[in-house]
């Protein structure tokens, strides 16, 4: 089960003709997809689109209301396959992932999706996880639409203009025989906005209507000589298509205004930024009216032409607004603008950052110097631009502000893993780590700081493939669950035991598809009756051929060590593979918690566990923290008046893990730790025993308060 | 100029519930028939890594005089924000960094408590950044501030901050919004709404009293008083001994005896005493000392250096009445309620040795096979010392202490102790500042088993070097930096690098 419910937002789902929906940009997605008559959907959770998997995954009811398809893709590739269902049928599918790193593992399909072309509308709706917040490495999804010639949409971060992209983008695709790509980059996802509905449609033909009169068409086939037929027909057929529908319809926007000499063309999801920028620069009002002419690319590829010659002719220069790199648009408009022989000159990345998110800071920078440059009467004579802010020495905020990367969760079962890691590196010194995506890649990060590299998901076995032979130590290699039924199942452990690789995988099993919001996976344990899960790792693995296969309980961390050590010891030769169970504790708290307090509440006896630190044995060392970096597991200050280093404290968050105690344990830490076990409602045997053993310890522990007393100063 | 939105931004870090407090603000803002626009960037930030939420307020009114929908931003800018709430301290200082608190414009509410990075808590010592000039600074960068302990506001009201910053949202003013709406936002979300609607008031009335005064800096820990009279009659000497010392000194002293006492007897502390008064001997015979910097730091370091960490030790704090009843503090207890205690106690050969006679202790030591066998028992030991078998052996353990004096422990410590203050008194009159930094360079022998042993040899391998140091006039601030390296890392790395730096140079 997914992180968070949606079944508040399920309800707006439903919304009919001339309501109005509020909520986040990526919900505002999903219902234009039921409004667009959308027969199947799929995809891959992962930020910032994850929210469109999860409200789908509750939406169950209203899918089968309405005839919807949908499932969770086993990778980014599946969901690009299941859209070959638009090859032959008019049906409209859509699917989902974070880009780049989805697009990238999709693009097998979408290469040969986008050869074929589509008779359905098929629409591929994209996290641009770009810039602030991005967890991924920084690229464009631009490249992709253009090497495959797949449209792609980058509409203004406005709900009503995101919902009517959706519905213009299946029409679109049919238009076009094309596959079009629909970007939203991270905070449009997530804003918070509001439009009018429409009635939810019923797809008017369905995937049973295709089964029972199954079409085919050999120039769909992606074999000479359809492709080179197919190749022509995208330039000769498709694109003019899309371009005509482009420009018929409207989707891009020219916006006229007063300084008729210059111009600015942008992103259309870089729309709200770049009028903010201008309003800043005084070259803007609050509601948008600019004194710049603006033409805002709601579809940046292709580009239409005849609009760049109508917009840009008669202009001295035109600012192109054009995050990331390279530059595809301004190189693309240079190319438009010669050929038409239109003399503005663009400028672009010249006064704007090469790379990184175009923030209002930094497009206030950029668009005044295409200003200054280009329309100085813009500023001069109307009030000044609004005073930069004097700065505080950075040298000074940097001592004062520490950074504060992401952690493990409190109570996260890996934690006790990287621990025994970390001890075993004490033991054996270091070893070469192939880290993988998940959870688990914040153990590259403090406290760990472990992981030599990281390929991409389910590619840590892989990743270590070239110390897969023959050498002193063995190569290590982190995989989480998710990973592994992604791919690594196959492009890892497959490949070690087909290529006779000698080195140990540990796939960390929490149980879910954790980092991306606790979604399941086939794995996962709970039952559920639109899914079959329980299908376990271990048998995967011995399935395709592992023999040494060891499980352990991280939270059982000498238990741990123990196999490790074994692992990289054994004469057994081949990978080995231990599984690292534990279930992810933000999943189990959000189903136990409720659980527990209705015991407490229902009278039952309950003991709940949480851990302490005794602050006068406590000597300010932080070797704990060190070694485990629980969030809950934090400083205070010495009480003792003789010492300064702080002491080491378990702040009300703790969930009792058992993890301080492991690592008290385990590494030989201190005596400071302690566990406490709170009783509630205790039965008649546990109020005789507190009794008994009341009069006894108080007792003593009188007589020694008495003797501490006879010193007193 | 046209209406512009309410810029608001929210820093908070991954888990605090920024997230709840946004969908409140939308909540209360369309009831107050305003538009509104929020945006995140959670991501990889919602666990536990430091996170931003954006919002925009527009009356709707003014968008229906203008006929238009105002557009607004999707991230905040520098110089262009109105109000900051920040859930923690740093992130209020991280804010600043960002350019989004500016002096002309923005209400700055922040809470004054600290959640530590976990590079400050894995710091080997202090590694946490200056609260007094954080607190400097949010003072300096904002138009109006309301900065109090939201942490301490929510858990007394058993809410959560969100709730707390809500309040003090409301009670400042900022947002032209009725209190009666801020509450049926709460009272909407159904979830633990009177504990919630609690600190919501509790913080909406503390951020109209203004400015709580807050500045971040310590409070003494050490009382300057020095009591006339003893309170044991018998220890009067004892006291009047302390009070004969430079009055500087007394209180960290008088501070030594007790715990001195505390851990053995008041024997124990005559020694303490006259240790410490043979520095002072010597101190006022160095000419340029000037100071009680000596006294001072070798008392303090000879008073937790005698009170090192045995087994005895810990056995005896933790077996204490006063434990007991600060654990039931710590895990929040209701009253009256049970709660057992489980220690994790895992003695090693070393330990269990060390805690023997003298005699005994060596010759265990001396025998690897004896050793060994020994060994296979050591595993760890959970003790539960709130059962009466647990707490008994505990408080044996703990009673041992009559015997302290016998133990191979005790005569390591003792005899290290020693040597230690032998080089104080060597280098004081030739050396007088270096003498001061070996004092304090005690800080470094502390923790158990391993951390012990580490720290011991980090203080071996810069006592090593005081002949060096002897000669140079920079010796004290060289073996400062030393002092600070040998706490850098576990490795020992940064103290290799200073010592190849020390040697390297002369």
């Amino acid at each position: 089960m997914a992180e968070r419910s949606f079944a508040k937002e399920v309800e707006s789902l439903r919304l009919g003709e001339g309501e109005e929906f509020h909520g986040e940009g990526i919900l505002a997605v999903t219902k234009a997809l039921l409004q667009s008559g959308v027969a199947y959907v799929g995809g891959y959770q992962g930020a910032p689109i994850s929210h469109l998997m999860d409200v789908l995954a509750d939406a169950e009811g209203i899918l089968n209301e309405l005839g919807v398809h949908f499932e969770s893709s086993a990778s980014e590739a599946t969901a690009a396959a299941m859209l070959s269902a638009s090859i032959n049928y008019p049906l409209r599918g859509a699917v989902t992932w974070k880009s780049t790193v989805g697009t990238n593992v999709a693009s097998d399909a979408l290469a040969n999706l986008a050869s074929s072309g589509v008779k359905g509308g098929a629409l591929i709706i994209l996290g641009e996880d770009y810039g602030e917040g991005a967890s991924i490495m920084q690229e464009r999804t631009h490249a992709f639409a253009m090497k495959s010639q797949m449209w792609l949409l980058d509409p203004r971060p406005h709900l009503p203009t995101i919902v009517r992209a959706v519905e213009q983008a299946f029409e679109l695709s049919e238009a076009s025989n094309t596959p079009v790509m629909l970007m939203l980059r991270i905070r449009a996802c997530h804003v918070y906005g509001h439009f009018k509905t429409r009635d939810n449609r019923r797809p008017s033909f369905s995937a049973a209507d295709a089964l029972a009169a199954p079409a085919r068409d050999y120039s769909r086939i992606i074999l000479p000589p359809s492709t080179y037929a197919q190749e022509r027909e995208k330039i000769e057929i498709r694109l003019p298509a899309a371009q005509r529908f482009v420009a018929e319809r409207g989707l891009n926007e020219i916006i006229d205004a007063e300084a008729g000499d210059i111009g600015i063309v942008m992103q259309g999801g870089l729309f709200n930024n770049t009028l903010r920028a201008l309003e800043l620069l005084d070259c803007a009002d609050t509601f948008g009216t600019s004194r710049v002419p603006l033409y805002l690319l709601n579809v940046t590829y292709p580009l239409v032409p005849e609009e760049w010659v109508r917009f840009c002719s008669g202009k001295r220069a035109v600012l192109i607004v054009e995050e990331g790199q390279p530059e595809f648009i301004e190189q693309s408009a240079n190319q438009i603008l010669r050929q038409n022989d239109v003399g503005a000159c663009i400028v672009g990345k010249a006064v704007l950052p090469m790379f990184g998110e175009y923030s209002v800071d930094a497009l206030r920078l950029g668009v005044g110097r295409f200003i200054e440059q280009w329309a100085p009467q813009l500023r001069a004579g109307n009030a000044p631009a609004r005073a930069a802010v004097s700065a505080v020495s950075a040298a000074k905020l940097a001592a004062l502000v520490p950074p504060r990367p992401s952690g493990l969760c409190t109570g996260c079962p890996e934690r006790p893993f990287f621990a025994a890691m970390k001890i075993l590196q004490k033991e054996v010194g270091a070893l070469h780590i192939s880290a993988d995506i998940g959870c688990h890649s914040f153990a590259t990060l403090p406290p760990f700081n472990m992981g030599n590299s990281i390929m991409g998901y389910g590619l840590g076995a892989a990743g270590a493939s070239a110390f897969g032979t023959d050498g002193g130590k063995r190569a290590v290699s982190i995989m989480g669950d998710g990973g592994f039924w992604h791919n690594g199942l196959t492009s890892g452990i497959g490949n070690a035991v087909f290529n006779k690789h000698d080195d140990l995988t540990v796939i960390i099993d929490n149980g879910y598809s954790a980092a991306t919001g606790g979604q399941d996976i086939p794995s996962s344990r709970a039952p559920d009756p639109h899914r079959q899960g329980n299908n376990t790792i271990i048998d995967a693995v011995k399935g395709v051929g592992v023999k040494w296969v060891r499980r352990t309980h991280t939270y059982d961390m000498r238990g741990t060590l123990k196999l490790l050590r074994e692992a990289l010891k054994t004469p057994v030769r081949g990978p080995k593979v231990i599984v690292a169970d534990g279930e992810c504790q933000l999943n189990r708290q959000r189903r136990e918690r409720p659980l527990m307090r209705k015991a407490i509440a229902g009278g039952e006896r309950v003991v709940r566990e949480r851990f302490g630190v005794d602050p006068d044995t406590c000597t300010g060392d932080h070797s704990c923290i060190r070694l485990s970096g629980c969030p809950s597991l934090t400083v205070k200050d010495n009480p003792d008046p003789l010492r300064s280093d702080p002491v080491v404290h378990v702040d009300n968050s703790c969930v009792g893990c058992g993890v301080c105690g492991e690592v008290a344990d385990a590494a030989v830490l201190c005596p400071s730790f302690y566990r406490a076990e709170l009783v509630y409602n205790p039965s008649a045997w546990d109020r005789l025993m507190a009794r008994i053993r009341a009069a006894v310890i108080g007792t003593l522990q009188r007589r020694s308060e008495r003797n501490r007393l006879r010193y007193a100063l | 100029m046209s209406e512009r939105p309410i810029n608001l931004t929210i820093a908070a870090l991954g888990g605090q519930g920024g997230g709840v407090l946004a969908d409140w603000l939308i909540e209360i803002a369309e009831a107050e028939d305003y538009l509104v626009q929020s945006t995140s960037v959670p991501g990889v930030a919602q666990r536990t890594g430091a996170t931003i939420y954006y919002l925009e307020f527009f009356p709707r009114a003014a968008a229906l005089r203008a006929g238009r929908e105002p557009v607004m931003a999707l991230m905040p800018v520098a110089g262009d924000v109105d109000c900051v709430l920040a859930s923690e301290l740093a992130e209020a200082g991280r804010a600043i960094q960002r350019g989004l608190v500016t002096p002309n414009r923005t209400t700055l509410i922040a809470s004054s408590h600290r959640a530590y990075t976990i590079g400050e808590k894995s710091a080997m010592g202090q590694g946490a950044v200056d609260t007094e000039q954080l607190t400097e600074l949010i003072r300096s960068r904002a138009k109006r501030l309301v900065l109090f302990d939201m942490e301490e506001t929510a858990e007394r009201n058993q809410s959560v901050i969100s709730s707390v910053l809500l309040g003090a949202l409301c009670g400042s003013g900022v947002l032209p919004f009725r209190r009666q709406t801020f509450e049926e936002a709460i009272k909407t979300s159904g979830i633990a709404v009177k504990a919630n609607l609690a600190a919501f008031e509790d913080a909406r009335q503390r951020s109209q009293r203004g400015d709580s005064g807050f500045t971040g800096k310590a409070a003494p820990k050490l009382s300057a008083e020095v009591p006339i009279h003893a309170r044991t009659k018998a220890l009067q000497p004892l006291l009047d001994r302390v009070r004969r010392l430079p009055a500087a000194a007394q209180p960290v002293v008088l501070e030594g005896v007790r715990r001195v006492i505390d851990y053995q007897d008041p024997a124990y502390a005559k020694l303490f005493l006259e240790r410490v008064e043979s520095i002072a001997a010597l101190e006022n015979r160095v000419p340029d000392s000037g100071s009680n910097a000596l006294i001072e730091a070798t008392a303090r370091s000879l008073a937790l250096w005698m009170t090192f960490e045995d087994t005895i030790r810990v056995a005896d704090l933790k077996t204490r009445a006063s434990r007991f009843v600060r654990v039931r503090e710590e895990i929040r207890a209701d009253p009256g309620q049970l709660f057992g205690i489980t220690e994790f106690m895992k003695p090693r050969v070393e330990e269990i040795a060390g805690t023997l006679p003298a005699g005994l202790g060596s010759w265990l030591l001396d025998s690897p096979r004896l050793c060994g066998w020994l060994g296979r028992f050591t595993g760890g030991r959970q003790i539960r010392t709130g059962t009466i078998i647990g707490f008994l052996m505990l408080h044996a353990l703990g009673g041992c202490k009559r015997w302290r004096r016998a133990t191979l422990r005790f005569r390591e410590e003792n005899a290290r102790i020693e040597a230690w203050l032998g080089r104080i008194v060597d280098l004081a009159e030739q050396h007088y500042s270096l003498a001061v930094e070996l004092a304090r360079a005690q800080r470094l022998v502390k923790g158990y088993g391993e951390t012990h042993e580490r720290g011991w040899r980090n203080f071996q391998s810069i006592v090593g070097q005081l002949d060096l140091l002897a000669t140079r006039s920079d010796g004290a601030v060289w073996l400062s930096r030393l002092h600070e390296a040998a706490l850098a890392d576990e490795e020992g790395r940064a103290l290799q690098r200073e010592l190849g730096l020390l040697h390297g140079v002369t």
